[in-house]
């Protein structure tokens, strides 16, 4: 068997690649949210951002690839390992205390199931239009500020939001191990790094459909 | 019996190098004509299995564990003796030699113990190449620390986890034995017989735990490394399944089982709480080096200690061994404390006990620097009592600990049954009529990794095995026998558990043939066994079939050789007319309490033959002649030990 | 005290198993919790029971025989412990206790709470080793290692293979056991030569055991007796990833051959 396949088969090696795309798709969604926030400053600051955005299509396609590659194995590696997790405990516990493994740990192929479910409606919503009801290509902030106009839209893209951070609260701790990256000298910083940028990531997405929703925008 | 041990010759340096260089070989392509069935994964059983296969043999191996790696040698704490004298102390390989005849109180053989002290060295080589984690100083070197009877530095520790360490070595040698297929392990499989075919030991039958059937297994030799039997007395530091199934159905088949009463009894354990308790836990002896041992000046003073003031303090080993004090030797604690106890000075609950008190010590080196010294040990204390000790004193009490008896042995391992091997604590050791601290390890390894795989390809050169069966007639036999032996267990359905013959046993044992034994005890005692014996086969109560998975079964099995051991480790006990070692008869000691050695009559080994249920055993006797060190005063020796431990 | 028992019974492997109550009166605070079952068990025999078989030995906490789940904890409430090494006074009079075996595809049940666990021994038959023959070992000090590595490798070499981190851990990952043991040879200088094959051997049986993969929930740490640490488990990560990536990929010296006939070459 080939190296790389027989390394994918291990369980190891499957979560080698979690982390991976995990940290690529963390990447891309820090610098979204980083786009999104100038949506506070008003449509010409963001204009400017999109119209960068847009001005390199080679480079965009080339980052929407990376990340379709990067989801797309991401979720592949989730669900297979998920499956053998839960194939390895045939009977359950009748009683069962947890003494470390926190709710972000042991949800975290509830929330990612969530975020990918999200995903594709919000594709549909700001990037394709097709479930939004005045979708007018390229103006980004018409389509951000009336597509979360609705308040159920709005909430659901705040509850996203938390999700993704509770997603990422285990994600960003959990990623050091998997790589391999432990060491005394920032093995204690871990815990707040996660904690950090987790809430950064909720409090930096939700502060966008919150913004609508109470019309200070 | 024939009692040769089979010594070479020369003088005592050179005997095991001439008896390497003499020694017949088989080639490496006959090897694996052989096979060879190891019983016993310890340090002895593991270490012998892969060296064996790692010459090409094939090998056989079981336990009853579930994993090879839970042998009790895991649960060895303080260390592992080598003369290598990496402190530049002192020490060599005469040093060590000369201890371990001395601490054994002249009981040994010479020979043995000399192979055993030249071997020490490269065992911790071994070890050390296998991935052992010893302790290390800042330069990466390997560090000492001393231990009791010695007047050097030499023992090589992990811890207080060394015999895991050391196991998990010689485990792990095995997993890559098996792992290539050489060795086939057989662990939940128990020995229940010896097969004896043409006069040798050609098989063994056992059990299987799981399903619970019986089966033989065929070789060419058999090598038993099963362990000690202190668990004998119920309350010991041994595991609770450690046996003497193995050895026992040994001796029965003709092996001879040598000074069976020689029992080490260890000072410092954690006394027993209640009637419930199941086994005892061992309290290093270093605790000794800075605590003070002592109890009330009142019959049951039942005041917290720190309310009995210092002028009701009775600190007896000081006040009865004034040179020794609190380090007098394991066999002398011992006993001092037993006695106090017997007369109504014991405290906690059950009046069994004395206090090791650390608190002069605390108040002089600061709690700091003790839990650095003994913090693990404090913390076993306080997990199993829930008190600190450096807040009241501790509580102890001696208890079995080590049996230095076993089947005899010549040079060369092998027992009165050609073909039958037996290593480790399972053999009449190396160590006399009492064992220094952190020689058993030592012992176990020699015998495993370099002195059987010699002497078993002597064996194979010089003798022609025929062809055996397991299907054959001492086979099935043998198999009949356990079967209906089994069965009869099961069968005899009456009120009492298995654990209470057994606790009745070893209180027998432990009043009569324990720290101290006198002839009025002993006879007692072996009246009372055999009465305890009629009543296990009229009253035990086994549940379950013998087709299933069986605990309850599993320790009848066990307490049902006991209840016949136990009687020869009496019997034994009273023919041995002095004191020596561990062994202490209450007619031969001195006026001033000290023992009496009689090496005129007893400078020998014991060895007792089995001749039949209905009739006694036989004791035979094989002489030791001391060339090298002289039967010198015991007591001198130890008493320059504590003058050491004193300036530390 | 008065304990109420929910104890898990089960003949035999196949058989399906249940739950059966059990009132226990008189236990000792000072008792071990094998005590309390000892005690137990003696009652149900007297009455013409069948006892409660669990596993034990040293009872001592070393041996790694023993373990169970005790209201949903492996081991107990107390942490860091064996249950022969866990007292009664950890639990309060009148308490309601579910006792379980450890539960996990790789460790069928025998019986009641017995398991086997061989499939730990079958990782260790796979590479946990260093493969020297008997005699032929260098001199102990020619191999010097730090007292901090040292200290270190001791520190994963305390596993015993108790299995309780597989019992606690969500996934039934058997990730600790795995890390301690490749930790503890990786760490230490003699263990270099086979470094990476044994990371790559004994990750690959724990797979085929049938154990889950590890999340990171760390379960496994809260109740190790050795209280053994998931830093380990990163550095076996870390060596298994390493080994992947670089073991054998290592090009011949011989002209002409590439990584990838060495790796046919290694097979
Ligand atoms: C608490 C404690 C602390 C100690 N500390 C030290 C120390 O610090 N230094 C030191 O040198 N010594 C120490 N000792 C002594 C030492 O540990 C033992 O003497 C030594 O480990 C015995 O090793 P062994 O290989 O002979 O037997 P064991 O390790 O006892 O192995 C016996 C093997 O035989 C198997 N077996 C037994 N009966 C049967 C049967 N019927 N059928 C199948 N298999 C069977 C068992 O499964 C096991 O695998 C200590 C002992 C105890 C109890
Ligand atoms: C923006 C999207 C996402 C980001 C940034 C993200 C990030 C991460 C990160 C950093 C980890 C930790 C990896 C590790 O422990 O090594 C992780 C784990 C995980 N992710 Fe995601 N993820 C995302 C989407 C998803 C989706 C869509 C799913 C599932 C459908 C998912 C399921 C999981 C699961 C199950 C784990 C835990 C795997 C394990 O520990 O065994 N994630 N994610
Ligand atoms: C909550 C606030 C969010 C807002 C306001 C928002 C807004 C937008 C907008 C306007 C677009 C279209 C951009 C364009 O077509 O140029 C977009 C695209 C996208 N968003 Fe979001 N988003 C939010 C949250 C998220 C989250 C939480 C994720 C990830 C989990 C996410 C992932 C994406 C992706 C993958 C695209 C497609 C990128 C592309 O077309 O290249 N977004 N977002
Ligand atoms: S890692 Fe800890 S819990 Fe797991 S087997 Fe080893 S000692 Fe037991
Ligand atoms: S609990 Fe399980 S998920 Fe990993 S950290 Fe421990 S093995
Ligand atoms: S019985 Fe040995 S660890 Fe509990």
């Amino acid at each position: 068997m080939h190296w790389i396949a027989e390394f994918y088969r291990s369980t190891p090696g499957k979560k080698f690649v979690m982390a991976v795309t995990g940290v690529v798709l963390f990447a891309y969604v820090l610098l979204h949210m980083v786009g999104n926030l100038q949506i506070h400053l008003g449509p010409e600051e963001l204009r400017g951002y999109v119209r960068l955005r847009y001005a390199a299509p080679g480079l965009l396609w080339t980052v929407r690839f990376v990340l379709l590659v990067a989801a797309t194995l991401h979720v592949i590696a989730a669900v297979q390992l998920t499956v053998r997790n839960r194939g390895s405990r045939p009977v359950r516990y009748a009683v069962r205390r947890y003494r470390e493994a926190d709710y972000a740990s042991r949800t975290m192929i509830f929330t990612g199931v969530a975020i990918a479910a999200f995903g594709v409606y919000h594709l549909l919503h700001m990037t394709f239009g097709s479930v939004h009801p005045e979708f007018i290509r390229s103006d980004v902030y018409h389509n951000v500020t009336s597509g979360l106009h609705v308040p159920p839209v709005s909430l659901l893209y705040v509850a996203a939001s938390a999700v993704l951070g509770l997603h990422l609260y285990h994600g960003l701790w959990s990623v050091f191990q998997t790589l391999g990256l432990s060491s005394p000298i920032y093995d204690s910083w871990r815990r707040a790094f996660a904690t950090v940028f987790s809430l950064v990531v909720t409090l930096g997405f939700g502060s966008v459909p919150l913004a609508v929703l109470l019309r200070t925008l | 019996m024939e009692l040769d041990p089979r010594i070479p010759g020369g003088p005592l340096e050179e005997k095991w190098i001439r008896y390497r260089k003499t020694v017949k070989l088989i080639s490496p392509a006959n090897k694996r004509n052989f096979t060879v069935v190891v019983v016993g994964t310890g340090l002895a059983g593991a270490s012998v299995a892969a060296a064996l296969a790692e010459l090409g043999y094939n090998v056989l191996a079981f336990c009853y564990q579930d994993s090879s790696r839970r042998a009790h040698s895991i649960a060895a704490q303080g260390g592992i003796n080598a003369a290598k004298n990496y402190q530049n102390d002192g020490d060599s390989v005469f040093r060590l030699f000369s201890e371990t005849v001395i601490g054994g109180d002249f009981r040994s053989r010479e020979a043995n113990v000399y192979r055993l002290a030249e071997l020490s060295g490269v065992i911790i080589d071994q070890c050390v190449a296998q991935g052992v984690p010893f302790a290390r100083e800042y330069s990466g070197y390997l560090a000492n620390r001393s231990f009791g009877g010695s007047l050097v530095s030499r023992t090589f520790y992990c811890r207080g986890q060394t015999g895991q360490q050391l196991l998990l070595g010689a485990y792990s040698a095995l997993c890559r034995q098996i792992g290539l297929g050489r060795v086939k392990l057989f662990p939940r499989t128990e020995m229940l017989d010896l097969v004896v075919a043409g006069g040798r030991a050609r098989g063994i039958v056992t059990r299987d735990l799981v399903t619970g059937s019986i089966a033989a297994h065929a070789a060419d030799a058999v090598l038993l490394a099963t362990g000690g039997y202190a668990n004998i007395f119920f309350l010991s530091t041994n595991a609770k399944g450690c046996n003497a199934t193995a050895i026992w159905r040994a001796y029965r088949r003709g092996a001879g089982f040598a000074n069976p009463c020689f029992v080490q009894v260890h000072p410092t354990c954690i006394p027993q709480s209640g009637e419930y308790q199941s086994k005892l836990t061992l309290m290093s002896e270093s605790l000794r080096n800075d605590g003070r041992i002592w109890v009330p000046k009142r019959k049951g003073d039942t005041r917290e200690p720190s309310e009995i003031p210092e002028n009701e303090r009775d600190y007896f080993l000081e006040r009865m061994y004034a040179s020794y004090g609190n380090l007098a030797p394991r066999d002398m604690a011992s006993r001092a404390v037993k006695r106090v106890c017997d007369m109504g000075y014991g405290v906690g609950p059950s009046g069994r006990g004395v206090y090791l008190d650390l608190t002069e010590a605390v108040a002089r080196l600061g709690g700091d620097l003790l839990r650095e010294r003994y913090g693990n040990l404090f913390e076993i204390y306080e997990r199993i009592t829930g008190r600190d000790p450096l807040k009241a004193p501790m509580r102890i009490y001696p208890a079995p600990h080590y049996t230095m008896g076993g089947l005899w042995v010549d040079y060369g391992l092998q027992s009165t049954i050609p073909g039958l091997f037996v290593l480790g604590e399972a053999n009449f050791s190396d160590h006399g009529a009492n064992r220094l601290g952190a020689s058993a390890l030592l012992q176990g390894l020699a015998d495993g990794y370099f002195i059987v795989p010699y002497t078993l390809g002597e064996y194979f050169a010089g003798t022609v095995l025929d062809g055996v069966s397991p299907a054959g007639r001492p086979f099935v036999d043998a198999q009949k026998e356990v079967q209906e032996r089994v069965a009869r267990l099961v069968a005899v359905q009456g009120r009492r558990t298995v654990d209470s013959f057994h606790r009745k046993l070893g209180a027998l044992l432990w009043e009569h043939c324990g720290i101290s034994r006198s002839e009025a005890g002993l006879r007692t005692a072996i009246e009372e066994i055999r009465a305890l014996r009629r009543e296990f086969w009229e009253d035990v109560r086994v549940p379950g079939k013998t087709t299933e998975f069986n605990q309850e079964l599993e320790k009848a099995g066990r307490v049902a050789d006991y209840l016949e051991l136990a009687e020869l480790m009496c019997r034994d006990a009273l023919a041995r007319e002095e004191s020596c070692g561990c062994h202490f008869r209450e007619e031969f000691q001195t006026s001033d309490g000290e023992p009496f050695k009689d090496d005129g009559r007893f400078c020998h080994v014991a060895v007792w033959e089995y001749m039949g249920d209905d009739r006694e055993p036989v004791r035979h006797a094989e002489p030791l002649t001391f060339e090298t060190v002289k039967p010198e005063d015991r007591a001198q020796y130890a008493s320059q030990g504590y003058t050491r431990s004193r300036r530390k | 005290m008065r304990l109420t028992l929910y104890i898990w019974r089960q003949k035999s492997t196949t058989d399906k198993g249940r739950f059966v109550k059990y009132e226990v009166e008189n236990a000792s605070p000072e008792m071990s919790f094998l005590e309390m079952l000892d005690m137990l068990n003696r009652q149900l025999i007297e009455r013409g029971g069948e006892p409660v078989a669990f596993e034990h030995d040293c009872r001592e906490g070393i041996c790694g025989c023993c373990g169970m789940v005790i209201n949903g904890i492996a081991n107990g409430p107390a942490g860091g412990t064996t249950v022969c090494q866990l007292y009664m006074r950890h639990f309060k009079d009148g308490a309601v206790l579910y006792i379980e075996p450890w539960r996990s595809r790789a460790f069928p049940v025998i019986k009641d709470l017995v398991v086997d666990r061989s499939a730990l021994d079958r990782i260790m038959q796979a590479g946990g080793f260093i493969s020297v023959r008997t005699g032929s070992a260098p001199e102990a000090h020619t191999i010097l290692v730090s007292k901090e590595t040292a200290e270190l490798a001791m520190d994963a070499a305390e596993c015993t293979g108790c299995g309780a981190c597989v019992a606690a851990c969500p996934n039934g990952a058997a990730m600790l056991f795995v890390a301690a043991k490749i930790s503890h040879l990786g760490l230490l200088p003699q263990g270099q030569p086979e470094r990476d094959r044994r990371a790559q051997a004994m990750v690959r049986q724990m797979d085929r055991e049938g154990f889950g993969g590890c999340s990171n929930h760390r379960e496994c740490e809260a109740v190790c007796p050795k209280r053994i640490s998931i830093r380990f488990i990163a550095r076996a990560n870390r060596d298994f990833l390493r080994a992947s990536l670089f073991y054998s990929k290592s090009a011949s010296g011989k002209a002409g051959a590439t990584g990838k006939t060495k790796r046919c070459f290694e097979k």
